[in-house]
């Protein structure tokens, strides 16, 4: 049986992203730091998996694979943090209520399991949403 | 010899710590250490000894792959992009300098562009609040010498602006505040536990979403009416205490950050964030201050604001007048009505940092994306041009989180040929007065404007 859950989603910055942008957005620490979902030990739990393990994030939007991990500073069950990036913006609305501002923060989005499948790297997660990644 | 440039800014976030020391080998061309930044900051400065660094346009070809091209052939891509172009959409501008965006903003006047920054999807929230209500705000250096109330609300600074802490609000001693840390009492809202909430002396967990509630009752608290058992999941008497507290300082300050401007509510939080303080003023000093990420956002909105009196979303396409409309003139907004006829991204990376469906809209038009490194947007790009970085191997004016402008400097030379931003744009500048001088000899007398009567500029998608 596979485990969805619900989480509220929220993307914010975190060192290792500011640190991975300045190594550059195609470097290996760019990806590890923003290319996971934060979660609670419970909700990882419930999923049925093990931290480190890929699953799929899917709002409306869209959907993205990322690693689930647990965080260092504290979270609450019920939370997920995808760190602002290409990965967290493939399931963030472009709907601004006329403000300009997308929904980065507090939205809903369902999270399964998905050991096998792989992760896009930063700039293969945009082109593959475009249309423009090439396949094989 | 190596040599040590003292007192170096640092061109990461808004902060913009101006005691950096760098070591440079005695050619000038590269650095060997790097003193007193964080660790984005030493990143970033490091960064330009990586191998691999793009020196030269990339230009796409039909089959999608670049090639090298030549910085002439790049402008005469992007001059006649702009030329042709009804509606340029000209992004970034955050991590260039203020000298470089006013001749952008020229640029963008004479074809009939759109300019806007990082703001949009940062603290452009705040601006609106801001337009709204004021802001009754102070320096970083008023906050060093003399808060002893700080309170961090939806925003954490030991991950994005990690010397902030520091240098200004928590740790260092100053004329007033001679005991340090010890002086002052740390507040931190958050909805769930931060690195900068472990530094709070008092951490208040609000629900995620809820932060209006909250602050609409620490301004009721403030003025002694009864308050429901819990707001936003606080219970009142944490709020009452806290609002005492802070009563009692004799100068606070709130910084906010995205965990305000993101989330529900978005200039409304800021609006009663403003108005609680403007409140506390009633009772001791209050200061706001919004915590600017990139290391010269606030500068554009300076430069923007004073050329044209509005501080980001500036619709220049009616040429004799500016206007500025959040929800219409806004990238994201533009982008998803497909509004623009091309984009012109400079200094930032909206592939990694917008919603993917703004993207997609972007991908489908021409584009020249000026970035000193590969990026999601680079890789979208029909022109990637690569340029000197800014604060690392040219200098510029830049304005702090607190508009406090302040200069970078040069410290090590850029890869040989390699242009500036202001080198660039003015060559685009050049290029665009002598399309435009072509275009206007062609109008018969009483002609319509050049932008009706041209084409969409064709890229190679």
């Amino acid at each position: 049986m596979t485990n969805k859950i619900t989480l509220n989603m929220i993307t914010c910055r975190s060192i290792k992203q500011g640190v991975g942008i300045e190594a550059g957005k195609t470097s290996q620490k760019y990806f590890d730091a923003c290319s996971i979902i934060e979660m609670h030990p419970d909700d990882i739990r419930a999923l049925g998996i093990i931290p480190n393990t890929n699953v799929k994030v899917t709002t409306p939007v869209g959907s993205v694979i990322v690693k689930a991990v647990v965080p260092r500073q504290a979270h609450y069950p019920g939370l997920g943090h995808i760190p602002m990036g290409p990965w967290a913006n493939r399931i963030v609305s472009a709907y601004t209520y006329s403000t300009g501002e997308p929904c980065f923060k507090g939205f809903p989005a369902d999270v399964e399991p998905a050991p096998d499948a792989r992760i896009l790297s930063a700039v293969d997660v945009v082109k593959d949403a475009c249309g423009l990644l090439k396949k094989g | 010899m190596p040599k040590v440039i003292e007192d170096v800014t640092c061109p990461f976030c808004g902060t913009l710590c101006d005691d950096i020391s760098i070591t440079v080998s005695d050619d000038n061309k590269k650095i060997i250490q790097v003193r007193n930044a964080c660790a984005i900051g030493a990143e970033k400065f490091n960064h330009t000894k990586e191998p691999g660094r793009i020196t030269r346009p990339r230009i796409r070809q039909p089959d999608g792959t670049y090639r090298t091209g030549t910085y002439d052939e790049a402008i005469e891509f992007a001059a006649q992009m702009l030329v042709k172009s009804r509606k340029t959409l000209m992004y970034g501008w955050a991590n260039t300098s203020c000298q470089a965006m006013s001749i952008g903003h020229e640029i963008a006047e004479k074809v009939g562009g759109i300019v806007d920054n990082c703001a949009t999807v940062c603290h452009g929230s705040s601006l609106i609040a801001i337009q709204d209500v004021g802001i009754p705000s102070c320096t970083l250096g008023e906050v060093k010498n003399r808060a002893d109330r700080v309170v961090f609300w939806g925003c954490n600074p030991a991950h994005a602006h990690p010397r902030h802490m520091s240098r200004y609000s928590i740790f260092p001693r100053g004329f007033f505040t001679t005991k340090g840390h010890k002086g002052r009492i740390i507040y931190c809202v958050d909805c769930r536990k931060t690195d900068t909430s472990n530094m709070a002396d008092r951490f208040i967990q609000v629900e995620q979403g809820h932060d209006y509630e909250l602050l609409n009752a620490f301004r009721t608290a403030a003025r002694g009416e009864p308050l429901p058992d819990f707001i936003g999941g606080v219970p009142k008497e944490k709020v009452y205490e806290v609002v005492e507290e802070l009563k009692t300082g004799r100068f606070g300050v709130i910084f906010f950050g995205m965990g305000l401007t993101h989330t529900l509510g978005r200039n409304h939080n800021i609006d009663i964030a403003i108005s609680f303080t403007r409140d506390m003023n009633e009772f001791t000093k209050f200061n706001i201050i919004a915590m600017r990420g990139h290391w010269n956002v606030t500068g554009s909105g300076q430069v923007l604001s004073w050329q044209y009196g509005f501080p980001y979303a500036v619709d220049l396409s009616r040429r004799n007048k500016a206007r500025y409309q959040t929800g219409e003139t806004t990238s994201v907004d533009l982008l998803m009505r497909n509004e623009v006829e091309a984009t012109f991204y400079i200094a930032t990376d909206p592939g990694a940092h917008f919603p993917i469906d703004a993207m997609i809209s972007s991908s489908k038009k021409p584009s020249v994306t000026v970035d000193p490194h590969i990026s999601p947007t680079t890789e979208l790009a029909d022109v990637h041009i690569p340029v000197a970085m800014v604060g690392v191997e040219t200098g510029g004016c830049a304005y702090r989180m607190d508009n406090v402008p302040i200069e970078t400097r040069k410290v090590v030379d850029a890869p040989e040929g390699m242009l500036t931003d202001e080198e660039l744009l003015t060559r685009i500048l050049h290029r665009v007065d002598e399309l435009l001088g072509e275009t206007r000899a062609q109008w018969p007398t009483g002609a319509k404007g050049a932008h009706e009567a041209g084409k969409v500029a064709g890229g190679a998608k």
